[in-house]
Order: structure tokens, then sequence, then C-alpha cells
């Protein structure tokens, strides 16, 4: 099979890190992989080669907003993970927060905006009506994107618009947030064609308080707790909220939804992952070690699902 | 599904959650030492991982442009000094360094004015180990190392690892400025501190490009001779200027005070990490033990195949060749800058060397930008890097040490289009970003 890594988006570095983790998990597991980046070569290369399956591992732009999938849909290769309308949807966060409110999800309050909105009306009085509609703290992200990047946490109006152009270095609209704050949880799903199903949660502790870029990728520098030191009964809500976006979204294969927990013991949902980070710092191999599964065996899995899809 | 996963999902459901597993995903975490507490992931190194990609221009690395090396006298050098000389290459060796390599690095010297005995130079792995040498020789957790305003990044993170104080001291076009040394030097000695040595790249700096003006480098050396503070010359950048002969080092005129560091790795190849220091006699002694709980010894293969270069090849020929492909490319940057930037940012001429020091416009923040410029296909170092105080934010390093000259071309063209965005995006956010910070003179105010 063929593990795809690396690509040219922001999260590069993480993805080939994700990518190295993977192939070595599944050789481990008796596969036979190659590993290549997406680029001029991968295309010339896949038609001298046929893989079996394509893992994408691609974090971002391309790997996950639909498009890398679009062209493994072109060239007739199966793949793991979501296909490339579901991707698209699932990567826009303000549209899965839609999705999420449609399926009867709680997901914070906010606004999303592109720059020019700001420069056409006037960056102050927009900034003004997003705080006295949401309140604070805010937190400021890149409507598309993830580890973190670009994000911030405002819990002073006077930090608004520093937030609000580092969240524009990363992309041409930003969703403004209510910021929930409580236990922050990680819950992948997974689906190996039996149905998803939840893996056990993940409770996010970053020592500075903000599961930021650093936090998620130096290692020391976050407390992961897994399963999350919550009732029973908020677990399998969290596994209930994960499930239902993943269905919602019509995702297939693998998934990890980012959850809030707040002081009420309401289940928020923040955003779902369609090429969730298998990083070593990664929560998902955190769950998926929890549920007593092997890291090779499953991907190993989702392989021959995403295979038996594609055989007739 | 397998049968094993069947299995333990299986389980799993049956016997619940299970107890709540704590992990750091770091068993080591607790047992580090402080100094490594900087030493975390980072947005900007991420974003580079991007800049290695071809479809990016890099005028970020400061990787020499070895192409024009002659690879096949370089093959032949090695291959008869494996078949001739091989046993000793292949074996450990002198803890100071080759002697026949410490003679030649003697008269790479000569031509900055240095009279040196090859007794007193210590071969090291790159200069880079060199400056590490020299810290921890030198410096206890708290001294203070002044160093110019900005400094070299490397030569930050090992007084970063040795626990120093870096004090920074202002710049201009004409390189460190006395009175800033000066005042700089009198702070800190008021506050009862010990400034252990001096850290100056007096030629084709780095980051900055700016060379220490002849008049100025008497003064730097009579104020530190007064303030009976040492000088660490790092002249990596010294043999490529592109006017004229070399400038003398300020090691040409002072012996005592100067410990000067060399490298092979701009001059010739940088993978056979030679670098070397000439101290005087008391401080070389220290060195060498230093050397010798390091690493033994400097590998002798690579000094070796350094010196077989020295030897057989017209080296001085090969970095006359080296200048001129630099001066070209030095001049693509600076012309498309002339030509492309905005009227408010500002860059000076290096007159040697790989790099440009560029100033953005006020309000702006390179390190902010970063990502944009990644997705716009164009990388650069944040000014942020070379400082260790946090400021710099304002300002980037270019290198054209690396790409053509149509590459840089094309890379300022696209940083161009990087900057008119931000700056209308600043325009429209009015605040400055929150990594500048206001109130304080930064003291990189006038590089150009």
């Amino acid at each position: 099979m063929l593990v795809l890594a690396g690509g040219l988006s922001h999260e590069r570095d993480v993805s080939i890190r994700s990518g190295r983790r993977v192939a070595e998990a599944l050789r481990d597991a008796g596969f036979e992989v190659d590993e290549r980046d997406v680029d001029a070569g991968l295309l010339p290369w896949l038609a001298d080669h046929t893989p079996d399956c394509v893992v994408p591992l691609l974090h971002g732009e391309t790997g996950e907003d639909g498009a890398l999938r679009e062209i493994l849909e072109l060239v007739g290769l199966p793949y793991v993970g979501a296909g490339p309308a579901a991707s698209r949807v699932a990567f826009d966060k303000p549209v899965a927060k839609v999705v999420a409110q449609g399926a009867g999800l709680h997901t914070p309050p906010s606004v999303t905006l592109p720059h020019e909105t700001f420069r056409e009306l006037g960056a102050a009085m927009v900034m003004h009506l997003l705080v006295a509609a949401l309140g604070l703290p805010l937190i400021v992200k890149p409507a598309k994107g993830g580890s973190a990047l670009g994000c911030s946490v405002v819990r002073s109006a006077d930090d608004l618009p520093s937030a609000m152009v580092d969240a524009f270095a990363y992309g041409d609209t930003a969703l403004v947030e209510q910021c929930i704050e409580g236990v922050e949880v990680a819950v992948p799903v997974i689906d190996t064609g039996e149905g998803p199903r939840a893996l056990p949660v993940v409770e996010v502790k970053p020592d500075g308080g903000v599961y930021d870029y650093t936090a998620r990728y130096t290692a020391g520098s976050t407390e992961f707790v897994v399963p999350a030191k919550i009732d029973d009964d908020l677990a399998a809500e969290c596994a209930r909220v994960a499930e239902t976006i993943h269905a919602a979204l019509g995702l297939r294969d693998l998934s990890r939804s980012d959850l809030m927990i707040d002081a009420e013991g309401r289940v928020w949902f923040l955003e779902v992952n369609v090429a969730p980070g298998l990083t070593e710092t990664s929560t998902v191999p955190l769950s998926v070690q929890a549920a007593g599964l092997d890291l090779g065996t499953l991907v190993g899995d989702l392989v021959r699902a995403a295979v038996a899809r594609r055989t007739p | 599904m397998s049968e094993q996963t069947r299995r333990e999902i299986g389980r799993a459901e049956s016997t619940g959650r299970g107890e709540p597993g704590r992990t750091r995903l770091d068993s080591y975490v607790d047992r580090y030492a402080a100094r490594t507490n900087g030493m975390t992931a980072s947005e900007i190194r991420a974003l580079f991982s991007v800049a290695s990609r071809p479809e990016v221009v890099s005028l970020a690395g400061g990787m020499p442009n070895i192409s024009g090396l002659p690879l096949d006298v370089v093959g032949q050098a090695i291959h008869d000094l494996v078949q001739t000389n091989g046993a000793t290459a292949m074996q450990y060796g002198s803890g100071q360094g080759d002697p026949t390599l410490r003679e030649q690095i003697c008269d790479v010297m000569r031509l900055e004015g240095i009279e040196a005995h090859p007794d007193d130079v210590v071969v090291t792995v790159g200069s880079q180990q060199a400056v590490d040498l020299v810290t921890r020789i030198f410096c206890d957790p708290g001294d203070v190392v002044i160093c110019e305003a900005p400094s070299y990044v490397g030569a930050l993170g090992v007084f970063r690892a040795y626990e120093c104080d870096v004090v920074h001291c202002e710049m201009d076009s004409e390189g460190l400025v006395p009175s800033a040394l000066r005042d700089a030097i009198a702070t800190v000695q008021a506050q009862g501190r010990r400034i252990k040595f001096l850290y100056t790249i007096p030629n084709y700096h780095n980051p900055a490009g700016v060379t220490l003006s002849a008049e100025r480098r008497t003064e730097i050396l009579e104020i530190c001779r007064e303030a009976d503070v040492l000088v660490l010359e790092d002249n990596p950048y010294g043999l490529l200027g592109f006017d004229g002969d070399p400038i003398p080092a300020l090691r040409a005129d002072e012996a005592d005070g100067v410990i000067y560091l060399g490298s092979f790795s701009k001059t010739f190849a940088p993978g056979f990490r030679v670098g070397w220091v000439l101290a005087p006699h008391a401080v070389r002694e220290k060195l060498v033990l230093a050397q010798e709980s390091a690493t033994l010894c400097p590998p002798a293969f690579s000094q070796m195949a350094v010196s077989s270069y020295l030897t057989h090849h017209d080296w001085l020929g090969q970095i006359k060749q080296f200048r001129e492909m630099y001066r070209e490319r030095r001049d693509a940057m600076i012309g498309a800058l002339d030509d492309l930037m905005p009227a408010a940012a500002r860059w000076n001429v290096p007159a040697g060397g790989f790099y440009v020091w560029l100033t953005l416009p006020d309000g702006l923040d390179a390190k902010a930008m970063l990502p944009r410029a990644v997705t716009a296909r164009v990388a650069y170092v944040p000014g942020t890097a070379f400082f260790a105080d946090g400021f710099g934010a304002q300002s980037m390093r270019l290198s054209f040490c690396y790409p053509t000259a149509e590459r840089i071309r094309e890379g300022v063209r696209r940083l161009t289009g990087v900057i008119e965005e931000e700056l209308e995006l600043r325009e429209t956010f009015g605040a400055p970003s929150r990594h500048l910070q206001r109130g304080y003179e930064a003291p990189n105010s006038d590089l150009t």
C-alpha cells in the first residue's frame, strides 16, 4: 500500500511525522508499504505502480479539503478515509458546525467572516459587534486548517485585532467563536465496515492552558488522560457526539472530533478532522492503544474496508 | 475487521472504560535539565518544512552553493587519501587537530593579516563547535555575553544552552556602534555582572549583512582592551567579500584579547564540518581539553580530506569563483528589491557574504507574516530568530546564496505581494502585531 504524507500545506511537518509513524506501524503489522510525498512525481509513479490501497495522511488543504481524494477517485484507487465531498464539508469548520447543529449537537456560537468584510465595513465596528454578540473570551481561528495554527484565545477586546491578523495569515476567512472553557477532549471514531464506533475519550491538559501548536507537538508539554477522567454518562455522550457528526457528515473509516465539556456537563462540538494526526504526540494513537488495539493492525483493517468498498 | 480488532473492541466494551491512564508522552520529562525548557516544537520550524519543497523559493537557508566545486578533483583526492593514508585517516587523531591542516589554516588566516603559529590553532567540528567550546570554558550560568543586534542564531543557541545572559548591542551600516558597546559594558559592569566576551561577526554579518568599518575596528578593540573584555571574532565569510582584498581581521591587530573562529564551510564545503579556533596559548590548552571531552578529536578523515584539497587544488581560485557567483546573486536580490519592494521597506547592500537584512514597513511583523509567505511559496527567516530578547519582529533575513538569480527575483516578487497584502491587512485592523514590542528603540534601527 501507499502512505502519502508531506504536501505543501502549513502542516507538512506534522503530516510527515504521521506518515512515518503509520508506515512503520503497518510494516510492523506485516504490510508492504511505500511512502511518498504529494508532488509532480506522484501521478507518474501511480501510473507505474498500482498500490492495493492509498493511505492519505496529508493534513491541511489538499489532503483534507477533498482535492487529493478527488484525484484518487479519478485514478481509481481505493483509499482510506472520507470521500471528496464529505472531506470538503468537514474541513470547512463553519460549514461542519452547521451540519453539527442540524444533527442536534451543541456547537459554540460563532461568526465567520472573510477579511474583505472587515475592510469594506471598517474593522473596528465589526470587531465591536463581534464582542458585543459573542462576549469574551473568544477563540479566533482560520476557517480551514488544523494543528491550531493561527488560533488565538482572546480575553480582551484589545487583543482581537492582532488575533484576527494572525488567523488571516493562514487563510482568507476566520471563524470567531465563543470560547467554551472546561474539559477539552478528543474522540476518535473508527469504522472498519461495521458502522462508526467511538474509541476511548482522550482528555487533553496542556501545561500552559492552551492546546496550541507547541503543546501539541512537544512531548511532555501536555498531559493526556485516557480514558478521560469523566463520568461514564459523559463519556458515552462524548462518544455519541463524535459518532453523530461522523455519520452526519458522511465520513468514513477514521475521524477525530474535538469537543469541550463545560462546567454544566454539556458537550460542545468544536471541529472534526478527516485526516487526524497520527504522530507520536497525537491523541488518536493514545486512544487506539487504550482500546487495546494495535495501530498498524487497525489501519490494516481500515485498508481492507477501503478495498472492499471498491470491490464490485 | 481483523479478528484482533474485533476481539479487542469487544473486550473494551465488555470491561467498561477501564482506569484512566495519564501520560505526557515523554517519560523523561521530569529529568531534563532546566536549559531544555526552550527546546519545543514551533510553528516557525514547521513552516520551514514547507520551504524545503522545490515549489518554494527559499530565501531562508544559509546553505552555501557548492555546485561549482570540482567534484572530480575532490573525489580523486579522497580516493588517493584512502589509498595512501587510509589507516590514519580512519583512526582517532589528535584532540587539537591534524598538524598539517593546522599549518594550512595559518596560511589561510594570513590572507586576513593574521600571523599565527599552528600550535595555537585547535581544529573543531565546524566553527559552530568552536563557539560551543569557547562558551563551555568561559561561561558560567548568568555570565553576560555581549552580541550584536541582531546576532547569529546558532551562537545564540549555544549561549542559551550554557545559560548565559545575552546583552544585545546596536549596529548600524558600519557595524557594531562603539558608543553603544561602551554603554552596554558600563551598564552591565555597574550591575556587578561579569562580561565574559563580546561575540562579533565583523565581516558580512550573519544576519545583518553589514561589515565593521576599518575605523571602528580599532575603536572596538580599544574599548574591549580598556574594559578587559575578551573578543570572540567569528569570521566564516571573511574571504567572501565582493570588492578588493580581504579585510584584515580584528585578530590581526590584537593577539591576546581576541579569540578567532574560522571555517571551511563557506570557502570549501560544509559537509566536512571543519572549522577552527585560534586562541592565546593558555586558552588553547583549555580548548584542547574541552575538545577531547566533547569529541575526543575532530574527525581525522574530514581534516585530511580538507588538507588534501588545499594541497592539490587551486582553492584560492575556487573562492574567487564563489565570490563571483555570490556577487551575481547579491546583485540580483538588490536589483529585485529596488524594482519591486514598497517604498517603506528598507534593506542594506552587503559587500560580501550571504545575507540582506530587510526591515518591513512600520507595523508589519515578519514572524506573523510567514504563513502567508509560505502560502505564496516564498520563505525567509523572521528577525526574531536573531535576538535573544524577542525583538526583531519587524525585520527578516534574506539569503541570496543558494537560489539562482532568476529564482531570487521570483522570490522577491512573491515576497512583495505578501508584504502588500499584509500592509492592507494591517491598515484594516490598525493595531500592530502583539509581537512588535513598543516603547523600546529597537537596536537594529539603522542597518541600511
